[in-house]
């Protein structure tokens, strides 16, 4: 940790970072969506950070803030034994840029984003959706996209296949939300 | 025109795409695998994902933080325990709650059961579907004592719910540490049988040994975890190296493979089984009295002797099941090392009830993302070995 304050104040030099965090021994960098690869370069190349391998890609949905998305990057460096997180905030006609060619297996964190959120990626070269059903409409973690979703699938006898189908509650879904916090 | 007819002639060679799974037994669940092949040998192959999605996710942002907590055992559903842990250890992260010695103990020494509990799972299975159907009947009657012990604890064989944020459900119950020191004791023979089924046998080493070979860089590359990156030679375990609960004090070895090949990752498994038995073993000896919660009373569910006594923990109790707790402002990613690689968490509160935005970093979905590469240019029959070694549940690559 001693270690990495050394480099860290220097990463500032080098970096354009909007913001630094830390929660506990969490360390959070913001940066602008359009420095993501220069960042990301930096940061996995540069003999003194070597974040070579990319944990994860996570998505969030701010909804009703000026930038409604974020994306956070959980990168490791093995070699000094250090977490950071990179996260960039982009509103919803906002483009990014794809990581896959920096850490190659982006990919499939890229297309559960784009699946999820709808959050379009650059340069990517297979955005197909993943998670979801063939044929899905619509991004599901959302958080204007209900729970119960906007269509259902049955089996219909007469056609003898898959029919999607209108979600038909037959009791209305119930929110039990208790906001009083002790 | 003799030339055009022979033109004719040459048949044109196309290469044969056969969609592997989503029913078939190898795929581990609901793999389904477009596969391009040019006689028996694999030229690519297109892993499509999502036929198990449940929406984990979403539905855990409309639960309270105790109610998400059970969703964590569907996920991998070999390593239950393990998933909790991680889930336990994020929500104590952003509430910046510290458990007591006992509690940590307990969870390890379940944590490392259950990686014992999915490695004889990967290795049996992985075993069976390479054909040797012997070692699965061995290592499942194995599995079925760790479940016992799972259901001592928790009333559950698998679904556990056992780890908690603030500690643990309940308190071992009388007899249960003697129980799992005989397991521990007649367990390495039984790994010994494996071993000596496996380890050197001509058939299991033809069909493992150069299959999917990983190199170090391609591993750090896909960003693999757990055993894929040992397999290939990288010392990398968070129990180690960025230790939580009570790791640090424990002194246990963390094997690697030499090649990255099926085989070292089999290598890899067993060796730590051995490792967790030890680590078990430790827990045993060392395990102290005391409470099995953190006693800060926000966050954790009263104590049933007192709910008997006094007024004020049946409020709490109820409140507490109701309405749950309130967990600050605050975003962590909190990650373990699960059975099958780094198990992250990445949760975001909102000074709510509810999580904001919880995010599962699931091992087997980085995993299977190289599965295309790893597999190309091997036999057909290889792809079930591949598989395999991957470890692969659906439960948690879906999510």
């Amino acid at each position: 940790m001693i270690l990495f304050n050394l480099l860290f104040n220097k990463l500032f030099l080098v970096l354009p970072i909007l913001l630094t965090t830390q929660f506990q021994k969490e360390i959070i960098l913001t940066v602008l969506p359009e420095d993501v690869l220069f960042c990301f370069t930096i940061l996995k190349k540069h003999i003194n950070y070597k974040f070579q391998l990319l944990s994860s890609i996570s998505g969030v949905d701010l909804l009703n803030k000026t930038y409604r998305f974020c994306i956070a990057y959980d990168i490791i460096s093995l070699l000094y034994n250090i977490r950071l997180r990179v996260k960039i905030f982009i509103n919803e006609i906002t483009n990014i840029v794809s990581l896959t060619s920096i850490f190659i297996n982006s990919s499939w964190w890229e297309r559960e984003i784009w699946d999820l959120y709808g959050i379009f990626f650059e340069n990517h070269n297979d955005l197909r959706r993943i998670l979801t059903d063939y044929g899905f409409e619509g991004h599901p973690m959302r958080k204007d996209f209900p729970l119960c979703g906007f269509t259902e699938v049955r089996y219909n006898e007469s056609k003898k296949r898959i029919v999607s189908e209108n979600v038909q509650l037959t009791q209305e879904f119930r929110v039990f939300s208790f906001n009083i916090s002790w | 025109m003799a030339i055009a007819k022979k033109k004719h002639l040459i048949k044109e060679i196309k290469n044969f795409t056969l969609n592997f799974g989503p029913q078939h037994p190898a795929a581990h669940g609901v793999l389904r695998l477009v596969l391009e092949l040019e006689g028996e040998v694999v030229k690519k192959a297109d892993p499509h994902i999502g036929l198990l999605h449940r929406g984990t996710e979403k539905l855990i942002e409309v639960k309270t933080f105790l109610q998400a907590l059970p969703y964590f055992d569907r996920l991998d559903y070999v390593s239950m325990m393990a998933q909790e842990h991680c889930y336990s250890l994020a929500v104590e992260n952003l509430l910046n709650l510290k458990i007591p010695k006992r509690a940590q103990f307990i969870r390890v020494l379940f944590s490392e059961i259950t990686r014992i509990l999915n490695h004889l799972l990967a290795v049996g299975c992985h075993a069976m579907d390479v054909g040797a159907m012997t070692p699965f009947l061995w290592l499942f009657e194995e599995r079925e004592k760790l479940m016992e012990f799972y259901e001592r604890v928790s009333g559950a064989r698998m679904h556990s719910s056992y780890i908690r944020p603030g500690g643990l459900s309940l308190d071992l119950p009388l007899g249960l540490l003697d129980d799992i020191f005989i397991f521990c004791s007649q367990f390495l023979l039984r790994l010994n049988e494996l071993e000596e089924m496996l380890t050197s046998s001509r058939i299991w080493k033809e069909r493992l040994v150069d299959v999917g070979i990983v190199s170090s860089k391609k591993a750090i590359d896909w960003g693999f975890s757990g055993v894929m990156l040992r397999g290939s030679g990288i010392v990398w375990d968070l129990r180690k190296h960025q230790p939580y609960e009570i790791y640090s004090e424990i002194d246990f070895s963390v094997p690697v493979g030499n090649f990255g090949d099926c085989y070292d990752r089999y290598l890899v498994r067993v060796e730590e089984m051995k490792q967790s038995l030890n680590i078990i073993n430790y827990c045993l000896k060392n395990i102290p009295t005391g409470s099995i919660r953190s006693d800060n009373m926000k966050s954790v569910a009263p104590l049933r002797s007192d709910m008997k006594l006094m007024m004020e923990a049946i409020i709490h109790h109820f409140k507490f099941y109701t309405e749950g707790y309130t967990v600050p402002h605050g975003e962590t990613y909190t990650s373990v090392e699960a059975p099958k690689g780094e198990f992250g968490i990445y949760l975001l509160s909102s000074d709510n009830n509810k999580p904001y935005r919880c995010k599962i970093k699931a091992p087997g979905f980085g995993h299977l993302q190289f599965f295309g590469e790893m597999a190309c240019g091997h036999m057909i029959a290889d792809v079930v070995t591949i598989i395999g070694t991957q470890d692969i549940v659906f439960g948690e690559i879906d999510r």
